[in-house]
């Protein structure tokens, strides 16, 4: 269902639609912002309650949620079914940790390091893939992951299959990302600012022609738009979303490595930015939150559960995932966030 | 505005065009008919970009298209409406037609600003809607309209991309006898404004309508003339069996 | 180091390779291509294959009923997942597919983590199989000619049902005009089916037959999945043509490139290169050649609506 912000003229027409529409976007925006809100007390709760690991904690669940964020514009907006975006988190990653083990520890460097090698990958990889239509698609962005995830094990020099750890940490000049709570504050005012740049570019000229071009491509192009440039351009946008959350990521675990390139990590952004609600502007960031406490708790949480069961559970937490991610495709389709909102209208 | 010269098309064996040829003056409105199988909607595929001929050239206002991908032939003034709604099911009749203008306005990079309180967006929407008369759902959801009013909206998006040519696939698909007479009192209107071209198997609406028809047999042209010469061709009564044929007949009464 | 006989060796497990890839893809084709199914569970299919067929052999020590075990289990999970799952997940979008099946992954590996434990279960070849044969002067093993044979066998049945039978007319039917074909009364369920149990039967022998050779754990389906996932995008989804020559070609490319690459970078850039990026440049040349197919021919070899 589509999302219009808050000020639309007044048209002679029935307004009574109007306003039911104003009325649901006004409210997903006020979600957005008490959410950053809620968010941003975390680090107080922690020290409060004494368990600071709840910082860290939620700097991963937020910095996925960045990631979920960039891959809904392609998935959800766009109705682009990437299967390879983990790679964009593995640029990140290894721009900077390579930087940071040659000595750069300047974040603007970085930053800008990152964000262009991941320009130039996302174009062609983005290129190549937006020729093929439907499953091919989905295909061929997972074949590239795997292709820059080989790659990136074969660099011996910088670890290989194990990677390598990093000492130092990203330097803004003002700040630097050493402290847990700078850390997740940045990463919030990060998800903050994103998070305000899509909600409005959905509902401008280019967000328009994306979610166009998701709902009935045919026309688009009968319309008159060239509708590859478009998709193109969200498609390195996203890719380059999940770039900044690698370089947070890289600076949350000092640890470079191939695995955040796998394929089952595209696998979980998608399921994170479903779970939450696709084509939502928050859906992301709760999946996302959802997915990694799930992932904590169900690995660790004492359940207090009779016999073995507890262990159990530790165990084979990634089937029960399984089986919640199954639920939600089956049956769940608007997602948690989305099923909040009982949309009279049918997806499209 | 239109000229088409040679046109083939060949699926396989099978010919679906065959050496057509079509003229269409700028503010002509040109009905094409015939029985089903003629091959009319891969006529219009081919005039809008979606098929590529094997032979033939297809020239539009002093360009030849043929070449042309559709997006670029609509930008060229070239706009077609679908035979099945083709519409956006997620937006409302608004947001729908404010893309049909905005595919015109040039690039649509711009990432900030909220389509809604564009202005040089919605007036032309609004207005296109108002032609048609659906300015009583400008923000009705599509996927919540009738038949009837998807129809209309397809039409609606078609003209606000001010077009030169109007390709009309069947436009009173579906439509009740009310409904049409509605779109051909429309039709009326925007006669003098626009070149068409009209693809209809409702009889009335088309000898209402066109100022010339072109009988499309098996792909093969085998009439181009004024209606009232079409009506009383043999070979076109012949062409046409059963209700079309009596259809025509009175039609002619 | 280039001798014949190594070159030799190296064409024949490219090919022994790609004929079992191909097993694999030819039911991957035709669900994607047909039913238009994004199905990620191949993989766990041919896990299933392997897992029965490891458990069968550790019962009975015979490796032919383990294969048929493998066989009919791996078709009875296919049945079951089709009934269940796959069947409300036909007229739903891709992503839906993706997700429910990416899921499927997930509970599949975990079930076989239950059952039978995280460790590598072992198959052994049969007895005469064991033991190798003279092919042009070179001591190839016998199993892995019984691989390539079958293969072959099966591709030639695959060639003949798919052809010239009234089943393999429907299936093609079926890809290009589903609404058709059920209108001509077929039962498209049915059809769905079929197809569908076909490609886990397939999947499930490819897994037995590759035990002896390959560690059966649980994931071990997700690799030779994505390798799959590559054959058919390459050769044309759709199409059964399109993944017997891309599994060829890719199963080659795989082999040989893993043994001789590193030896051509050694010999062309010089030890230090070879060593840093050798192996890397085997395992990416697979979808590098994926990569340069698509850019002449986004459709794939083989691709549009053939079977």
């Amino acid at each position: 269902m589509h999302e219009i912000v808050n000020n639309s003229p007044r048209w002679p027409a029935t307004n009574a639609n109007a306003s039911r529409l104003e009325h649901l976007s006004a409210s997903v925006n006020w979600t957005a912002a008490i959410l950053i809100l809620v968010l941003a007390l975390v680090p107080m709760a922690a020290s409060a309650i004494g368990e600071l690991y709840y910082v860290t904690l939620m700097t991963r669940a937020l910095i996925f949620a960045l990631a979920a964020v960039g891959l809904n514009l392609v998935l959800g907006y766009g109705g682009l079914v990437s299967f390879g975006h983990s790679v964009y988190l593995g640029i990140g990653v290894y721009t900077v940790g390579i930087m940071m083990d040659h000595g750069i520890t300047n974040a603007w460097l970085q930053l800008a390091a990152a964000l262009l090698i991941g320009t130039i990958v996302a174009g062609v990889i983005g290129a190549l893939s937006l020729r093929v239509k439907g499953v091919g698609f989905i295909m061929i962005t997972l074949a590239f992951a795997q292709l820059l995830y080989f790659f990136c094990v074969g660099l011996r020099d910088y670890g290989g299959d194990d990677g390598f750890s990093l000492n130092g940490y990203s330097d803004f000049g003002l700040f630097q990302l050493g402290d847990n709570n700078t850390l997740y504050y940045a990463v919030l005012a990060v998800l903050a600012f994103t998070l305000l740049w899509v909600s409005r570019l959905i509902s401008a000229r280019f967000g328009m022609v994306i979610q166009g071009c998701k709902s009935n491509e045919r026309r688009m192009v009968a319309l008159g738009f060239p509708v590859f440039r478009y998709q193109w351009a969200a498609y390195v946008l996203s890719a380059l979303i999940c770039v900044v959350a690698g370089f947070f990521i890289v600076n949350l675990t000092r640890y470079v490595s191939p695995a955040y390139m796998q394929w089952t990590v595209s696998g979980e952004l998608i399921v994170m930015v479903v779970v939450g609600g696709i084509a939502t502007i928050v859906g992301p960031v709760i999946g996302a939150i959802a997915i990694v406490l799930f992932e904590e708790f169900a690995s660790h949480a004492a359940f207090g559960l009779p016999g073995n069961a507890d262990a159990f559970i530790h165990e084979h937490w990634l089937g029960a995932l399984g089986v919640v991610i199954l639920i939600v495709a089956l049956c769940l389709k608007q997602g948690l966030y989305g099923s909040l909102f009982k949309r009279s209208a049918r997806r499209a | 505005m239109l000229k088409v010269r040679g046109l083939c098309k060949r699926f396989g064996g099978l010919t679906v065009t065959d050496q057509l040829n079509l003229d269409v003056g700028a503010k002509e409105l040109h009905a094409i008919i015939g029985p089903n199988g003629a091959g009319k909607t891969t006529l219009i595929n081919q005039l809008s970009g979606e098929l590529f001929p094997d032979e033939g050239s297809i020239e539009f206002d002093g360009c030849y298209v043929t070449g042309m991908r559709p997006d670029q032939r609509a930008l060229a003034g070239l706009a077609r409406s679908f035979q099945i709604s083709s519409v956006f099911p997620v937006f409302s009749a608004l947001q729908n037609v404010m893309l049909a203008v905005q595919a015109q306005q040039g690039h649509s990079f711009g990432s900030w600003r909220s389509v809604l309180s564009d202005t040089r967006l919605t007036a032309p929407a609004y207005q296109a809607l108002e032609e048609v008369g659906l300015a009583q759902q400008a923000h009705t959801p599509v996927n919540e309209m009738a038949h009837g009013a998807r129809r209309q909206l397809e039409l609606a998006m078609s003209l606000a991309t001010g077009p030169k040519l109007l390709l009309l696939d069947e436009p009173m698909a579906g439509m009740s006898q009310y409904e049409s007479d509605q779109v051909t009192e429309l039709l009326l209107k925007l006669k003098s404004r626009y070149a068409i071209v009209l693809v209809e198997h409702d009889m009335n609406a088309v000898f209402a309508l066109a100022d010339r028809v072109t009988v499309l047999v098996y792909g093969r042209s085998i009439i181009c003339a004024e209606p009232d010469v079409v009506r009383r061709d043999s070979a076109v009564q012949a062409a046409y069996l059963g209700d079309e044929k009596d259809r025509i007949g009175e039609v002619a009464q | 180091m280039l001798t014949w006989n190594v070159l030799l060796m190296q064409v024949l497990n490219g090919l022994q390779w790609g004929l079992l890839l191909f097993l694999l893809s030819a039911g991957l084709t035709l669900v994607f291509g047909i039913m238009n199914f994004v199905n990620l569970t191949h993989g766990s299919l041919y896990m299933m294959g392997g897992y029965f067929g490891a458990y069968a052999y550790g019962q009975t020590h015979s490796f032919w009923l383990a294969c048929m075990v493998a066989v009919v289990g791996a078709a009875i999970v296919g049945v079951l997942l089709d009934r269940l799952v796959a069947a409300s997940l036909y007229s739903r979008d891709h992503l839906d597919q993706v997700l429910a099946t990416f899921g499927l992954i997930l509970i599949f590996n975990e079930l076989v983590r239950i059952v039978w434990g995280g460790n590598t279960s072992v198959v052994n070849p049969p007895e005469m199989l064991t033991g190798s044969v003279e092919i042009f002067g070179l001591r190839y093993p016998l199993y892995r000619l019984m691989i390539i044979v079958v293969g072959l066998l099966v591709s030639g049945l695959l060639y003949f049902i798919i052809h010239r039978t009234r089943i393999g007319m429907l299936i093609r039917a079926g890809a290009t005009n589903t609404k058709m074909v059920s209108a001509l009364g077929v039962n498209i369920k049915r059809l769905n089916l079929i197809v569908f149990a076909a490609g886990a039967l397939l999947a499930g022998l490819a897994g037995v037959l590759n035990a002896p050779i390959s560690a059966i754990q649980p994931g071990m389906g997700e690799p030779i999945l994505i390798l799959a996932l590559v054959v058919i995008v390459t050769g044309g989804i759709g199409s059964i043509k399109g993944a017997f020559y891309g599994a060829l070609l890719i199963g080659m490319a795989d082999m040989v490139g893993r043994a001789f690459l590193p030896i051509a970078m050694t010999e062309f850039f010089g030890r230090a290169a070879a060593q840093l990026t050798g192996p890397a440049i085997a395992s990416m040349g697979i979808y590098l050649l994926m990569a340069i197919v698509l850019i002449a021919r986004p459709q794939g070899l083989f691709g549009g609506r053939h079977a």
